[in-house]
């Protein structure tokens, strides 16, 4: 069973840490990453830049686009990264979000729908 | 040939007894919560039909447990994962070629992995209690919307949705491991307490159909007793409930008014009750150091076991409470402490005690209405009518309201 972990987190908290900190945390991502990875449970996934980097394109009803600066999602939680779990079931899914590193971070779990 | 009456009333207890475990080793081989409930209603009528004509078997439970079964293996038959699922029922197959077994090896465990997966934190509080009375409980919908005064279509529409989180994000049907128990069980704990309270409280005023909710919590919470005989907390949320039941009957005066612990007639409570609780709660106590639910059950024992209010031990209700603050040190304990702390050192004590909980506690009636009789005891009649005003206009429960309201006139 796939899972879509979304890794969320306070950008300004990011950006008080000291640079030795930074460090140190990515450090321990890295780590935590490597191993969840070397057990098959994470499968993909990826770092994202920061916020201000993101770009929204939106769809309207009729069809028409528009074209904003920044993400879509207001609020202080920021999507800053996400991991494919392959689990055998949301409990396996959740210990593994929960083992996440970054204090202050927020993760959601989702299933990924898988047609076939 | 047995009469339709009996037959009835005796399938209305095995069901209580036996549909959450039927509904579990179901739902264990099949996958398919739906189709687990529809199986065990499927067996009920079936029961009713042969238990008339042919007589009440010996063991209900197994005739139930093989019926749906065998109706669970026809389905099986009919669907695309037949060969993957029929693996695991190859011993219980064999084992229904031949006569009805009454004597079966029914899996306790069953039960408890429904329970936990209907307790799952993934699933929200509405959602857990929902699924927890309707699976476990055995209520109607119908009945759980009515208890919750709520419409019957708001409950379906959870249960619904919580079936289908269940299903699409793999929630597991399981016992958690060692590890995760202690929370896990929290969660559980939480939800039979919310549903007793619900029942006991009854926030929502009076409606006369209402289910006697607070007496359902306590026998779902026997049970996970019977289940998990060993873990104290389980042990001491029961006696809690017991101890509140048994003296149920002092708590409302004829008129229905709410009367006060210190008010009450004691022997109006069910003493028998309250010594068998306390019983309960010293088994507990044995087993390891105490949690949040054996201290409550705790402090409500030595005030069933006092033989009047003036005669309450209140220096060891007080130590009782420093003991809980300890480890739940949240403001409705420390308020309640306070509230002890009075008796044993007067207004002015508690009223110190309460001063740091105001703002945290501003929105909770009983924060004020305690204020207002500590304010009154200690000769400050304006501050009291202040007191008890803003609770008055926080409080929906009507009896809680009549209350407040005499000591406002």
């Amino acid at each position: 069973m796939k899972y879509v972990m979304l890794i969320a987190g306070d950008e300004d908290v990011w950006a008080s840490r000291s640079p030795e900190e930074s460090t140190a945390l990515y450090e321990r991502i890295r780590q935590w990453w490597g191993e969840e990875s070397a057990s098959g449970r994470i499968v993909d996934g990826h770092e994202l830049e920061p916020s201000p980097t993101a770009t929204t394109v939106r769809i309207g009803i009729d069809g028409s686009t528009t074209v904003t600066d920044g993400p879509f999602i207001e609020g202080k939680e920021l999507v800053g990264g996400f991991g494919v779990l392959d689990v055998s079931d949301l409990d396996q899914a959740l210990k593994v979000a929960a083992s996440w590193p970054v204090p202050g971070d927020v993760l959601e779990v989702r299933p990924i729908v898988e047609r076939g | 040939m047995a009469e339709r009456s009996a037959v009835d009333s005796r399938l209305g207890d095995v069901l209580r007894e036996e549909r959450s475990r039927l509904i579990g080793a179901l739902v264990r081989i099949l996958d398919d919560w739906d189709l687990a409930e529809e199986l065990v209603q499927d067996a009920a009528v079936a029961a009713l039909e042969h238990w008339t004509t042919d007589g009440i078997p010996r063991n209900p439970g197994a005739w139930l447990m093989t019926t749906a079964r065998r109706r669970a293996v026809d389905r099986l038959r009919r669907r695309a994962r037949y060969w993957e699922r029929m693996a695991q029922l190859t011993a219980e197959a064999r084992e229904m070629d031949g006569p009805i077994n009454t004597e079966g090896p029914l899996g306790a465990d069953d039960r408890l992995r429904l329970l936990f997966t209907c307790c799952h934190p993934a699933l929200n509080r509405e959602a857990q209690v929902a699924l927890t009375l309707r699976t476990i409980g055995g209520l109607e919908t119908s009945e759980v919307a009515r208890a919750f005064i709520v419409p019957e279509a708001t409950i379906a529409q959870r249960l619904v949705r919580a079936k289908r989180k269940i299903r699409d994000a793999r929630i597991p049907y399981r016992v958690p491991d060692a590890a995760e128990l202690p929370a896990r069980l929290d969660e559980v704990l939480s939800v039979l307490y919310l549903v007793f309270n619900e029942g006991y409280l009854a926030t929502s005023g009076e409606a006369p159909e209402r289910r006697d909710l607070a007496r359902d919590a306590e026998w779902l919470t026997s049970l996970v007793a019977r289940l998990m005989p060993d873990e104290p907390e389980v042990l001491g949320l029961l006696a809690l409930m017991r101890l509140h039941l048994a003296r149920a009957d002092g708590r409302f005066a004829a008129d229905g008014s709410l009367v006060l612990l210190r008010d009450q007639d004691r022997s109006r409570w069910d003493r028998p009750a309250i010594l068998d609780a306390v019983e309960l709660l010293a088994r507990a106590e044995r087993k390891s150091r105490p949690g949040p639910y054996l201290l409550q059950a705790a402090i409500i024992a030595t005030h069933a076991l006092a033989p009047s209010w003036e005669a309450t031990p209140w220096d060891a209700i007080v130590t009782q409470y420093d003991a809980l603050v300890r480890i739940q040190p949240t403001p409705v304990v420390q308020l309640n402490r306070a509230l002890a702390l009075a008796e044993r050192d007067g207004p002015s004590a508690a009223l110190d005690a309460l001063h740091p909980l105001a703002d945290r506690l501003d929105g909770y009636h009983l924060f004020h209405a305690a204020r207002g009789e500590l304010l009154r005891r200690a000769g400050d009649p304006d501050g009291a009518r202040r007191a008890n005003l803003r609770a008055l206009e926080l409080t929906s429960n009507p009896a809680e309201r009549r209350l407040i309201e005499e000591r406002l006139a």
